[in-house]
């Protein structure tokens, strides 16, 4: 008979040790995604954690590097897919930025408004599943009635919902439909009323806040260091917003503010996505009142050597057919330069870092993916505390993993 | 915006001299280019000093020049001075055969896995980082695949016989 203790191989000292070794992840459902961390609990309370990323890696930068510019932005809808379209519109004006093109008015305002709905539909994500993850799940069922109002109007605009592919270089594929808009309208019409009764549910819930208040607190200090940033550095009190310190697609013309809290706990997390959301409600509305006075059949800048044109174009004008053939050759000449590119992304600074040599490809591209930064703060935003505040946590940093992973 | 980019280059030459170098402006945003061992005594000063404070890291990465003969790696940092709204690009080039780089961990927290990501694609050796250890990629790979010998497939080639995609066979 075989000596039993032969087949049990334990790692030194864990027998005699007063800890225990969890893993969370990573495919759990309260993880919202493909992370896993390898907690070391002591009864209920985290001793420390070490998070191992990279399980959907899939190597857009390397990817990036054999494709032609216009190729490029489906890659990045998978980045943060909760809102492709801010990630779209990020890469379109860094190219723009490197090229020098002058989008118009029109184009701006209609990206705001896209970008807008994105954020709100990213923030509406976050903020309920916050509430998911404390034991209320009517809130989330509740507002994903208008996530699906919003990818309807993606939908109406570029065709798919959740991996966009919105826009070309220099303005959109088409221009904006009467359904298009009057969705939008019908979303500004009764999405405050539904945010308003979702905030009544959570805001001043008690439970919710004993559930979220000081779970998860951060430093202004610290979460700068930590290179925080979007709302989750707002919440620490940092009024750091791209939007605000370098605008883009005329962010300047618009009138809104820059929600901060004051703790950085879970719970300011979740005030500033639900003021925020406030206000990219009020920048639509500005948008759509602007887009009034403006020419209502501009959709995109006047640059046929990189602007895809209109397929009907390519079979009926010979102009249209030779611009074609040039963009989807790579024989159109893209300027050498090194161009750094940010944009407000969903939760936080998503920059976008090209180097063209030239060529029909980038030489090199970087994406500044603002989860992956944040992320590295986790294990010292729940030490000492409990396993369910580690879960909500987790789910007030809005992580994605396709952005964590690139 | 007080602070400028003449300004922070003033600051940087009567400090370091020469061994900055390479100072442009692409899009407005001020380059330059340190010695390899300076790089964190320039991220130090450019931290600490009252008037520049670029006290946020935007952003590591490197690239891969095979062309240039002993700098064939560059290190990128993105600095962020969030006072006066202004950035900075620092570069630091290193051999590809010894590419070892000053670690900038004890100055962000941030640097940490910007680091190892840096390291994971480009085999940067940064020297001094607590935890150097692959990020994204498994930790049994041998190479660092963003450096440009490893090319992606050609999407034209035809040795490949993949009947399912039409690729190969008798054309």
């Amino acid at each position: 008979m075989l000596d039993q203790k032969q087949h049990i191989k334990l790692p030194e000292g864990s027998i005699e040790k007063d800890t225990t070794t969890l893993n969370l992840g990573p495919t759990h459902p309260a993880t919202h995604g493909v992370f896993q961390n390898i907690l070391e609990i002591d009864g209920e309370r985290i001793v420390s954690a070490v998070p191992t990323v990279g399980y959907i890696h899939r190597a857009f930068e390397k990817i990036a590097e054999r494709r032609p510019y216009y190729q490029i932005t489906p890659l990045t809808d998978r980045l943060n897919y909760c809102s492709a379209p801010i990630n779209n519109m990020g890469w379109l004006l860094t190219v723009e930025k490197l090229l020098g093109i002058e989008v118009p008015k029109r184009v701006d305002y209609l990206r705001v408004i896209i970008m807008e709905l994105a954020r709100i539909a990213d923030h509406l994500i976050c903020s309920s599943v916050m509430g998911v993850d404390t034991g209320a799940l009517t809130g989330f069922v509740y507002v994903m009635t208008y996530r699906e109002l919003i990818y309807e109007i993606y939908e109406e605009i570029c065709g798919s919902r959740l991996t966009t592919n919105i826009g070309r270089i220099g303005g959109f594929e088409r221009n904006f439909t009467p359904t298009a808009f009057a969705k939008i309208e019908r979303f500004l019409a009764e999405y405050p009323a539904v945010l308003k009764e979702f905030e009544t549910l959570l805001t001043r819930n008690r439970i919710f806040m004993e559930r979220t208040q000081g779970v998860g607190a951060i430093s202004a200090e610290r979460a700068l260091s930590y290179g925080f940033t979007g709302p989750n550095l707002r919440a620490a009190g940092v009024d750091y917003d791209v939007r605000v310190a370098n605008p883009y697609s005329s962010y300047q013309d618009f009138d809104f503010s820059v929600p901060v809290g004051t703790t950085g706990d879970s719970y300011d997390r979740f005030l500033v996505r639900n003021a925020e959301m406030w206000e990219s409600i009020s920048i639509i509305r500005q948008a759509m009142e602007k887009l009034k006075s403006l020419p209502a059949d501009v959709y995109h800048a006047d640059v046929p050597a990189y602007y895809l044109p209109d397929k009907k174009d390519v079979y009926t004008k010979m102009e249209a057919l030779i611009y074609h053939f040039k963009i989807v050759m790579g024989e159109t000449d893209i300027l050498p330069g090194e161009v750094y590119n940010a944009v407000e992304g969903a939760n936080g600074e998503l920059g976008f870092y090209l180097i063209s040599d030239g060529g029909r490809s980038p030489y090199r591209l970087h994406f500044r993916r603002p989860c992956f930064i944040y992320y590295q703060a986790y294990p010292e935003l729940i030490k000492g505390s409990m396993l369910s505040d580690a879960i909500v946590c987790m789910s007030s940093l809005n992580l994605i993993a396709g952005e964590l992973d690139a | 915006m007080s602070l400028t980019n003449e300004r922070i280059q003033q600051r940087l030459t009567e400090k370091f001299g020469d061994v900055l170098s390479g100072f442009e402006e692409p899009y407005g945003l001020l380059t330059l280019t340190a010695q390899k061992d300076y790089n964190l005594k320039v991220m130090q000063f450019l931290f600490d000093d009252e008037e520049l404070r670029f006290r946020f890291l935007t952003d590591i990465t490197a690239v891969h020049y095979p062309e240039r003969k002993n700098e064939e790696l560059a290190v990128v940092y993105h600095l962020h001075n969030l006072q006066d709204n202004i950035r900075l690009r620092l570069k630091v080039f290193t051999p590809v055969a010894k590419p070892d780089v000053f670690t900038a961990t004890s100055l962000y927290e941030s640097a940490n896995w910007m680091e190892r990501e840096t390291y994971d694609f480009f085999g940067i050796n940064f020297v001094g980082h607590p935890n150097l250890i692959r990020v994204l990629n498994v930790d049994e790979m041998t190479y660092f695949p963003m450096r440009k010998e490893f090319p992606l497939e050609d999407a034209m080639r035809i040795d490949k016989d993949d009947e399912m995609f039409g690729r190969g066979g008798n054309i």
